[in-house]
């Protein structure tokens, strides 16, 4: 049979590859210009060539800010999973639980991130508010705005409480799609609780984990917001993580072509690492 | 290996039960010898997989007992009474390899490595599964799965009982046939009770020696397939079994004979009891012959299977439907039937009065 060759079916994509023109593609390629290129504003450009990538990837500025990134992206996730899962898997499965049990969860997802922001500097100041003010007085010597640990401390539990709901809704929704036959089987093959969780619920879960991880590493690594409000990555350069530092760079000092730099190398490390985890995890699905 | 009995066993899924329908099984008393095949048919919701997950320990009874042995094991977990269950759908770890999967209950009840070993290497080899052992489980195709959760069934020597919960459900057509010859085989072989529940009657049919009946909760009959099919003691037997289903016709009593389309029928007993609140006459429609007298119906619709056909009729008290050889001429417009005495039935209130 001769298919009649119409391809006329293209012309509807033209409306969404211009919409995603608009919003993507030409900001990125603005920034892709500025990168290679030096200004003093009034619209004057001068090219520079790889200039600004060298010396962002030499820079001992960047390296600061990308290892805090790191290791603040690895103890959230590293806290943020295990205890997601340990809260799903204590949810009530059926009743009048469920419902209370998955309002509560979604609350802190559906608040603004500024505001979680300001929450959480008001709950945290030393004298006034609530956290700092107990911590105080049970006899820890704590000040977010002032010691840096303290920060960090805040910082994290900042975004456990914001983000960990996150990790819970999903898990739980992995455990509720497992088929009560595999409880009753592992039942009579006389398997533990912890062989339980080893070889039906986590194995279960994997997909769904999978996208925590991701998503959970994304939002980490481009956290801005809450930060920004809660300690303004202070005291000093402590909690400066690398949009802070970015928004610094481009906003605050109006290094437009260093930024610029930076943002594209920001932007790839986040494409890379996205790449990684998810080719790791899903190295075992095409077999099946 | 054991022999399994059930006394007056009742369970309700509610926990206040005000009528028979909160009942999920009413009254089950069964009695099964040891090494025995047996098959519970009945439709979706006949309270089969409810009766099925009591013996395995799944369920604790509302009411009633379970003896394993003459030993009673009514408070026992799945682990302690010794039993292996398959499901409906393969039931696998999926991240474990076929050996391991084959090998799991025997490791959680502590077996050495070695006696594990040809455990599993023995059933791996019953089960056509011997090439395959190393590979990961989630790569095998539904009924390579449904044999890996069979062996975790077969792999330990001291289950008292093996039960199947509609197993082939998800197994293509052509390689049904193959898994339940394999299955009988397997009976033959390692000869321990086992128990298999469907709603498919030739499934049923052709694994049992014994298959019970169950509907609504009850059970309507026990017997071999041939005692189900030529005796059924309840019409809902009588419509599951066979196709197609029996014939069951409104009929009244006189003096204890049955009066069907104001003709008196052949009938092997006298009935003494009349107190019925309905009486019905069944007959299956493989023993129903045309005639030159007896009751006369009009042909409605002929329907040929190729072997046989299959001959819608209509009197006053309703359809009936005869089956005959394909070859057989069919009478056109309005002919007389009559009725194989020895296989005549009435039924009052849906049981058979003998």
């Amino acid at each position: 049979m001769n298919k009649t060759l119409n391809q006329k079916a293209w012309y509807f994509v033209i409306p969404v590859f211009a919409l995603v023109a608009f919003n993507a593609v030409v900001p990125l390629m603005t920034v892709v210009n500025y990168s290679f290129q030096e200004t003093f504003g009034s619209n004057v450009f001068q090219w520079e060539g790889t200039r600004w990538f060298k010396e962002i990837l030499h820079s001992e500025r960047f390296h600061a800010s990308l290892g805090r990134q790191f290791i603040f992206t690895f103890i959230i996730l590293l806290i943020q999973l295990p205890l997601g899962i340990a809260i799903a898997l204590t949810m009530p499965k059926k009743g009048w639980g469920v419902p209370i049990c998955l309002i509560l969860m979604s609350m802190p997802l559906l608040i603004p991130w500024n505001v979680v922001g300001a929450m959480w500097n008001i709950f945290a100041l030393p004298d006034i508010g609530f956290l700092g003010n107990s911590l105080n007085s049970l006899g820890f010597d704590y000040n977010f705005t002032q010691q840096s640990g303290d920060a960090w401390f805040t910082t994290i539990l900042m975004d456990v409480w914001h983000w960990t709901s996150l990790v819970v809704l999903l898990s739980y929704a992995g455990l509720n799609s497992i088929q009560p036959a595999y409880y009753q089987a592992a039942e009579i093959d006389g398997a533990s609780r912890w062989d339980i969780f080893r070889y039906i619920e986590l194995p279960k879960m994997k997909k769904v984990l999978t996208l925590a991880i991701l998503l959970r590493f994304m939002d980490s690594f481009m956290i801005y917001t809450e930060p920004f409000v809660l300690t303004g990555g202070g005291p000093g350069n402590a909690t400066n993580f690398l949009s802070l530092d970015l928004v610094k760079m481009a906003l605050g000092q109006f290094d437009l072509g260093p930024a610029a730099a930076m943002s594209l190398i920001y932007f790839l490390i986040v494409l890379l690492m996205c790449w990684v985890f998810y080719s790791l995890m899903m190295k075992d699905e095409g077999r099946t | 290996m054991a022999k399994i009995t059930l006394k007056d066993l009742s369970h309700s899924y509610l926990t206040k039960q005000s009528n028979d329908a909160d009942w999920a099984l009413r009254g089950v008393d069964i009695d099964w010898k040891d090494g025995g095949a047996y098959a519970l048919l009945g439709p979706s919701g006949c309270g089969k997989t409810t009766l099925l997950n009591i013996i395995s320990g799944l369920l604790k009874p509302t009411k009633g007992e379970i003896l394993f042995d003459d030993k009673d094991v009514t408070a026992l977990n799945p682990v302690e009474r010794d039993i292996a269950q398959i499901f409906q759908f393969p039931v696998i770890y999926d991240t474990m390899t076929v050996y391991d999967n084959l090998a799991f209950p025997l490791k959680n009840r502590g077996l050495s490595k070695t006696e594990i070993d040809s455990k599993v290497k023995e059933i791996g080899e019953m089960l056509e599964l011997t090439s395959t052992l190393n590979n990961k489980a989630a790569g095998l195709t539904a009924d390579g799965k449904q044999k890996i959760s069979l062996g975790r069934g077969l792999v330990r020597s001291d289950v008292n009982v093996i039960m199947f919960d509609e197993p082939l459900t998800v197994i293509d057509p052509h390689l049904k046939w193959v898994l339940r010859s394999k299955l009988k085989e397997l009976h033959q072989k390692i000869n321990r009770t086992m128990i298999y529940v469907t709603h498919d009657q030739i499934e049923a049919l052709t694994f049992a020696d014994q298959v019970v009946v169950m509907h609504e909760g009850q059970i309507v009959q026990t017997g071999t397939p041939v005692e189900l099919f030529e005796k059924p003691k309840h019409t809902f037997v009588g419509h599951f079994i066979g196709s197609p289903g029996m014939n069951i016709l409104p009929c009244e009593i006189e003096n204890g004979l049955i009066n069907f389309e104001g003709k008196i029928l052949p009938n092997n007993t006298i009935i003494k009891k009349t107190n019925f609140s309905k009486t019905q006459v069944g007959i299956r429609p493989e023993f129903i012959n045309f005639s030159n007298e007896g009751i006369e119906v009009k042909i409605k619709r002929v329907s040929n299977t190729g072997r046989h056909k299959v001959i819608d009729t209509e009197c006053n008290s309703g359809i009936i439907k005869i089956l005959t050889n394909a070859s057989v001429e069919i009478p056109s417009d309005s002919v007389h039937i009559t009725f194989d005495q020895k296989y005549t039935y009435v039924y009052g209130d849906d049981w058979i009065i003998e």
